[in-house]
């Protein structure tokens, strides 16, 4: 046995060149040898080509082929032999069209190796052959009802690995009847577990839960430590649908954990691993307590926490062997417990030491745990505790960014430092991720772009810096620089005029470099052409240098680019009157005019018209410097998300826990001057084939107006959701449209506080022809007052245009149903109604309350009565993404855990107030929901959880 | 766990064990794209990498790379310690076992591992308990069939 050295295959027998062509055949296998099969795949190792193979392995389906066919019935062992060939050929890569019949045969074999290679056939291939799987699951129940163990367990590892649809509706009410039974042997309850398991994974409605559920937990109690682990696994996966059904599962766990880490490293006999007890089980416990919060019960909360320190401090201990399978162990419980305390978030002292504990691996020798140190203390950085604490490692960090050899390790560095990224030390991580860049791996170069481009619109103090930072980008990593960084630099400077003449200046200077990249050119152009002005006072550069600079560069670019150029040229036009001739000659050349490509030589066309026939007034209108972008979310950030998978969110958490980044986005607002300050998540809309120049100035139209005013859905395609889906869409959201059909658009714009709430709504008549009468009532039940504050002035509405009516209400005590608007006037002589339930409902008066999660589970279990309890299961309606459900629950409450999200928040009415608690848990396999809802009214609670479960 | 895959360093598929259900096609695009990255990569690389959104848990025994994908929520290191017990019970099942064991008793392979793995899952950590049932399978085997159990097989592929 290799308990001291290892496994021996450490000796490097097979690793001898030539070793894969030379004929060796062992003399015969162990157990049961098949001679012929050894023959035949010695055979298939000496063929020295993939075609003599294949002619091999032909030959070798023809003689099995005519063996199942011919009129000689075959016994057991050459049945066997065959099905074992065949098996063979197929996980050689070829295909495999027939044996199946043969196989299934085999199950029925009362030899047990017969047997066992029938069921090790099916289990690999009854994917391609079902119209079997009738004959399969016959021979499957009688293995299951054979009462010999042995049986029993093939027939359950048979269900587990082919785990279909059809053998769980045949199996799935059978097995926990045998995972639960008295007399089943321990080895069947083992396979029975996981089993069951894997059947609901593939298909949860078919595994009913029942008073099995509660004897299941209590294997947790089995002596056979088998028993458990496999139990363990089982009940994990289950619980996270069913928290509540295995509950007791809780204090179980936490005894079996302390009964095994406070063992002695003996004491577990076969269940001991190089001197660690049961490290697959503990890891197992573990990860199933992080299905649930903290335990309430004191005690059972105290063993834990004890359990926890002990974990952390065996870690300080002297190795108890030097093999590394005895500190991978033990650093798999290490690990497990840090992210047990990281789930729990409430215990500063221990995440204080979880991370100390990290810091020392971040200087190991070992390099698996550098690399998971730096993942986990990723997740450290979100947590308010252990944030400081994080931020102290910086160095070492930044050290294995550049010291790394290997280019995973790095990566999980350049995570880690995005993560504990703040203000105090953006400068710093930001400098360094730019340094790294120039050397780091082409493979992770774009996503440490939109790291860099992230952090710096998120830390800027000022913006001066925050373009340095992007066109800093642009020249060490041009080519990694997408079009959702550099179009949010120009949405950014289009946004704030401060910081204008600074970038103008900036951008002219790195122009000047004699190679630059494309993508700096597309900035550099599309920024002097908005705002080249503001440096054409210095004769350095005066328009024509402007010019000249861009136009030198011309000639190098890419269509796209080009385009955008000559965009830049017309609004230089109005700019720089001076420039005209120069700019008209240009334009005129043959090879704008007649330039092959048709966007270009319609540009050229068309701009040179323009600066002929319209006047400098018109001009002035059509070229008008771009108007403000609307807020909207990240494109960048969502860009990193997808790249980096779903489970990214937690490092790439733009709202962190810690209380003072909130004031982040805050400081970049105060400069007055600006027209609208961009969240860090807005998008350019339409610069992605550099826009004409003309874009409708806002105030053209007041049918227009509701495009600016309602960024989002109005780019939707017109006449979209239904009234009723348009009204659940605002139980999550105060602006947008209402309702739109041909003939009218209604608006809405909101707010709420406290009790209450102030309502725009608007009127636009899409047609061209007046509206009569037009008359918008509110109808209100009685315990929600609307005043009127001003309705549409004159009754009709001219065609194209607008008109705002504005609604003052208040939340005089709780309330179910929503006021109705209706809408009457005539179109052409025929009179027109519609009636809206307005967007008003009971969570808009939701005000979030901050709560520590402790206090939230104590008041959860206060509201207990069955009455003040709604709850709902449901499948999810959309993605499961993290943030956007984190940024629904936030909407009414605090956020927290990302396995279940939990929010707490008090409605405010005039009468009274309802306090909410509201806890949300998404089955990501299984893409369902489930919500519930404790408020300390019956109704309210009911009503809540009707209104919410639409919107996840 | 959603898969392992065992193959030799000249990138030839000596086990596969999938526990998610996936098509053929997929299966073996997954594994020819696997074993790239992995083969790709230097001896004293990090034993995990981010793989789609999968984590990729391997390591190399004399000329066989073992190779599991497990889940983001999964522990690396104990995925770590999952490949050496199943080496660890090939080679007492086999006594010092090589890459050649495991091509000609490719079955033998596969019900060693169903006996520790089941559906991805760790059903039983103890080699005893493991070795006992396997044994077992071949003690009932030894009925039927009288074997000619060569201990200098071993010797054998020593010697060589």
């Amino acid at each position: 046995a290799p308990v001291s050295g290892g496994p021996r295959c450490s000796v490097p027998c097979p690793a001898r060149p030539g070793a894969d062509t030379t004929a060796i055949m062992p003399a015969v296998s162990k157990g049961d040898g098949m001679r012929g099969l050894a023959v035949f795949i010695s055979d298939i190792r000496n063929c020295k080509s993939k075609e003599a193979e294949i002619k091999r392995i032909n030959k070798e389906l023809a003689n099995i082929r005519s063996k199942f066919k011919g009129d000689k019935a075959l016994d057991g062992y050459s049945k066997k032999k065959y099905v074992c060939k065949l098996l063979f050929i197929f996980l050689l890569g070829h295909d495999i069209d027939f044996g199946h019949m043969e196989a299934v045969n085999l199950l029925s074999s009362n030899k047990y190796t017969e047997k066992q290679i029938g069921y090790l056939f099916i289990s690999v291939l009854v994917n391609s052959n079902s119209e079997l799987i009738r004959l399969i699951n016959n021979a499957i129940k009688n293995d299951l009802a054979s009462r010999n163990p042995t049986f029993m367990c093939l027939a359950l590892h048979c269900i587990a690995n082919v785990g279909s649809r059809e053998m769980g509706e045949a199996f799935a009410a059978d097995i926990p009847r045998i995972l639960v039974a008295g007399d089943s042997m321990d080895s069947v309850k083992q396979s029975a577990a996981l089993c069951l398991l894997r059947l609901y994974k593939a298909s949860p409605d078919l595994v009913p839960m029942g008073e099995w559920t509660a004897r299941v937990v209590h294997l947790l109690n089995d002596q056979h430590m088998g028993v458990v682990t496999a139990a363990v696994s089982l009940i994990t996966c289950l619980c996270k649908k069913n928290p509540d059904d295995f509950k007791t599962c809780v204090s179980l766990a936490v005894s079996r954990l302390s009964r095994i880490v406070s063992s002695a490293s003996t004491d577990l006999q076969d269940y001991t691993y190089y001197f660690v007890p049961a490290p697959w089980l503990s890891v197992k416990l573990l990860r199933l307590l992080q299905c649930y919060p903290p335990p309430e019960d004191a005690a059972v909360k105290g063993r834990l926490v004890e359990c926890l320190e002990t974990v952390l401090n065996k870690a300080q201990e002297p190795p108890k062997s030097k093999k590394v399978q005895h500190s991978n162990a033990k650093n798999a419980i290490l690990f497990e417990t840090i992210s047990l305390i990281i789930h729990y978030d409430s215990e500063p002292n221990l995440l204080v030491r979880a991370c100390n504990q990290l810091g020392q691996f971040l200087q190991h020798r070992e390099t698996n745990l550098r690399y998971l140190a730096l993942e986990s203390m990723c997740t450290l950085a979100s947590s308010e505790f252990s944030h400081e604490a994080v931020k102290t490692h910086i160095d070492t960090v930044i050290n294995a960014l550049k010291t790394e050899r290997d280019v995973s390790v790095r990566q999980r560095a350049a995570d880690l430092l995005y993560a504990m990224c703040d203000r105090s030390n953006a400068k710093q991580i930001v400098s360094e991720m730019l340094r790294y860049l120039e050397t780091a791996d082409y493979a992770i170069r774009e996503e440490i772009v939109l790291k860099v481009a992230i952090l710096a619109e998120k830390y800027a103090v000022d913006y001066s810096w925050y373009v340095d930072t992007i066109l800093n980008l642009i020249r060490i990593a041009g080519d990694y620089v997408s079009e959702e960084v550099w179009y949010r630099v120009l949405q950014i400077v289009t946004n704030r005029d401060d910081v204008q003449g600074y970038a103008a200046k900036t951008v002219f200077e790195a122009l000047q470099a004699p190679a630059c990249h494309e993508n700096m050119v597309k900035v550099g152009g599309y920024i002097l052409g908005e705002f080249g002005n503001l440096i054409a006072g210095d004769p350095r550069s005066s328009p024509p240098v402007q010019f000249s600079l861009l136009h030198s560069k011309f000639h190098l670019c890419s269509v796209a680019t080009r385009a955008l150029l000559l965009s830049t040229y017309i609004k230089f036009i109005n700019l720089f009157p001076e420039t005209k001739a120069t700019i008209q000659g240009v334009l005129r050349a043959g090879s704008q005019l007649r330039n092959a490509d048709v966007e270009l030589q319609q540009r050229a066309v068309e701009y040179l018209t323009l600066s002929s026939v319209a006047s400098t007034d018109v001009l002035a209108t059509v070229l008008e410097e771009m108007p403000p972008f609307p807020e909207r979310e990240s494109s960048i950030l969502a860009k990193l998300k997808r790249k980096k998978g779903p489970g990214a969110g937690s490092a790439l958490d733009d709202g962190r826990r810690d209380p003072s980044s909130n004031d982040i986005n805050g400081g970049m607002e105060p400069t007055p001057s600006t027209v609208s300050t961009p969240s860090p998540s807005a998008d350019l809309l339409g610069l992605r084939a550099a826009p004409p120049p003309a874009a409708p100035p806002a105030s053209a139209g007041a049918g227009n107006l509701l495009v600016d005013v309602f960024d989002g859905p109005a780019a939707q395609p017109s006449l979209g959701p239904t009234p009723e889906e348009a009204f659940l869409r605002f139980v999550c959201k105060n602006n947008g449209v209402l309702f739109e059909n041909q003939l009218l658009q209604i608006g809405v714009k909101s707010e709420f506080r406290q009790n209450l709430g102030r309502m725009y709504l608007f009127y636009g008549n899409k047609t061209s022809v007046q509206f009569q009468n037009f008359s918008p009532t509110v109808v209100h039940p009685g315990d929600l007052q609307t005043h009127i504050l001003s309705g549409p002035a004159q009754p009709p509405v001219d065609g194209g245009a607008q008109v705002q009516q504005v609604l003052n209400i208040e939340c005089l005590r709780d309330f179910l149903t929503p006021p109705l608007l209706s809408v009457r006037f005539r179109y052409g002589g025929a009179p027109q109604a519609l009636t809206l339930k307005l967007p008003v409902t009971i969570n808009k008066f939701f005000q979030p309350t901050e709560m520590a999660a402790q206090d939230f589970f104590q008041r959860w279990k206060q509201l207990s009565l069955p009455q003040q309890e709604a709850q709902k299961i449901f499948k999810a309606n959309h993605p499961m993404d993290a943030e956007v459900t984190k940024a629904k629950v936030r909407d009414r409450g605090r956020v927290c855990r990302p396995m279940n999200f939990v929010g707490a928040g008090i409605i405010q009415t005039k009468a009274l107030q309802v306090g909410c608690l509201l806890r949300l848990e998404p089955n990501a396999q299984a893409q369902m929901y489930r919500l519930t809802l404790r408020t300390s009214k019956e109704p309210v609670s009911r009503h809540l959880c009707e209104l919410l479960a639409q919107q996840f | 766990m959603q898969f392992m895959l065992l193959f030799s360093r000249q990138g030839k598929l000596r086990l596969q064990k999938w526990y998610v259900p996936l098509s053929d096609k997929e299966k073996k695009k997954i594994t020819r794209e696997l074993v790239q990255t992995v083969l790709a990569r230097k001896p004293k690389m990090c034993s995990f990498l981010e793989w789609r959104d999968l984590k990729i848990v391997y390591k190399r025994y004399a000329s066989l790379y073992f190779c599991c994908a497990i889940e983001d929520q999964d522990n690396e290191l104990i995925t770590l310690e999952i490949i050496h017990r199943y080496v660890e019970l090939l080679d007492k099942y086999f006594g010092s076992v090589c890459e050649l064991d495991i091509i000609f008793n490719f079955e033998k392979a596969y019900f060693i591992l169903d006996e520790f793995l089941l559906g991805g899952e760790v059903q039983e950590t103890s080699k005893k308990n493991v070795l006992k049932a396997i044994e077992q399978a071949d003690l009932l085997q030894e009925k039927t069939e009288t074997m000619y159990h060569s201990k200098s097989f071993i010797g054998f592929k020593k010697a060589y």
